[in-house]
């Protein structure tokens, strides 16, 4: 295979991995790493140091949306960012002194949880008035636009949310994905943030992440041009066309079939890093 | 162009981070196609070497040396400066925020934003001072 060709497969690979991680919310990442270490054979840092490179790209452009239309929730974001790029660098960390046979079985893990963790039925458990005074204190609350007007809400459990911030964190930085599902159900489940806040603060906060672990990647050498190109572009635009669908497309049966693949995907990665074939 | 502490509302702040990040990610994509075709033209027809990891060479990991390279127009180097852009495009929306919690003299939310580009300067260029 020449590099012409295997960079045009890589693309149209990466394409459907950002459709699907944009149709499902799951991120093209999580495809990317065991698309480039199953089926192209890539060693799983340089697939790590390409798939990081296509996280920011999606999560910025994704959320240049949303922060203009006043769902993103700009403190809340910066704020649980200290913790996200402090595990970044604490993932990226381990990542570089891990043997990348490891590195593959603790993928396969956190790709099932995180497939679970789509497929269960979120909660929304916005709705409770109580003050909270550490979140009074960083003026977290805040408000959305919907239909009626702006809604307002408060936000709960602080401490939690932001150790749980530093995992996502760290589970981004040691294996190049943007974690959205793990930022999600912080938000979520313990600071009781409502859905759409939720979900596009944690994409806001993604880009950030990725930033704070692929200097550390760059300058390890895990970041190479020819193979993170196709990937960023093909990830950017299969995303693109994703967030145009999802308007119409019906998800649930979508969500189902995705978790599937990703499910086959997890088992492969185990058993070739139990096997030490990564 | 200077505006008041008043001007800065939420609303002018969130149209700022909105067109940083489209436009960090627009032209980084722009670079990163242009150098690809060029590598396209001039490695197309090579063998992918990416089974057995052998870390980049030094001029592909170092920001100063990758930005000296785009210069004499290495298609490698060209599409390793357009990664650098979009890895930069987080960062400087911290840095905008940053500004714009100082002009809201939201005295707090500065020193966050400190905190949150001081370790993503470390990150970026940690590799001088801890190797």
């Amino acid at each position: 295979m020449s590099v012409l060709e295997f960079t045009s497969l890589v693309w149209a690979g990466s394409f459907f991995a950002g459709l699907l991680g944009a149709l499902t919310g799951l991120g093209g990442g999580v495809v990317v790493v065991p698309l480039l270490t199953l089926v192209f054979g890539v060693d799983i840092r340089y697939a790590i140091g390409a798939s990081l490179v296509s996280v920011i790209a999606t999560s910025s452009g994704a959320a240049s949306a949303y922060v203009e239309e006043g769902y993103t929730n700009i403190r809340i974001g910066i704020f649980l960012e200290i913790a996200t790029t402090l595990g970044a660098v604490f993932g990226a960390f381990l990542a570089i002194r891990m043997h990348t046979s490891l590195l593959a079985i603790i993928f396969g893990i956190v790709l099932i949880h995180s497939a679970y963790l789509s497929l269960r039925r979120r909660r929304d458990r916005s709705g409770d008035d109580r003050i909270d005074a550490m979140a009074a204190r960083l003026r977290l609350d805040g408000s959305f636009p919907e239909p009626q007007g702006r809604r307002s809400y408060h936000v709960h459990a602080v401490p939690a949310g932001f150790g749980l911030m530093f995992s996502a964190g760290t589970i981004s930085g040691l294996l190049g994905i943007g974690s959205g599902a793990v930022k999600v159900l912080a938000m979520d489940h313990f600071m009781r943030i409502p859905f759409k806040v939720s979900t596009t603060t944690s994409n806001f906060m993604i880009g950030v992440t990725a930033s704070a672990s692929v200097g550390i990647y760059l300058s390890r050498g895990y970041v190479d041009p020819g193979l993170a190109m196709p990937v960023m572009l093909g990830v950017l635009t299969g995303a693109l066309l994703g967030a145009r669908i999802l308007v119409t497309a019906k998800t649930r049966l979508l969500r189902l079939i995705f978790s599937m693949v990703i499910f086959l995907l997890a088992v492969e990665m185990i058993y070739n890093g139990l096997t030490g074939r990564i | 162009m200077a505006r008041s502490k008043r001007e800065w509302t939420e609303e002018y702040v969130e149209l700022v981070v909105g067109q940083l990040l489209r436009s960090g990610v627009i032209i980084a994509s722009i670079i990163v196609f242009l150098g690809g075709i060029l590598y396209l033209i001039r490695y197309g027809a090579d063998y992918p070497q990416y089974r057995i990891f052998s870390g980049e060479p030094s001029d592909l990991r170092n920001v100063h040396k990758i930005i000296i390279d785009v210069f004499l127009r290495r298609s490698r180097d060209i599409i390793q400066f357009g990664l650098l852009l979009l890895m930069m495009t987080p960062v400087a929306r911290v840095v905008f925020l940053l500004v714009a919690f100082a002009k809201q003299r939201d005295r707090t939310y500065v020193v966050i934003s400190v905190i949150v580009l001081t370790i993503l300067l470390f990150s970026l260029v940690g590799r001088y001072l801890y190797n």
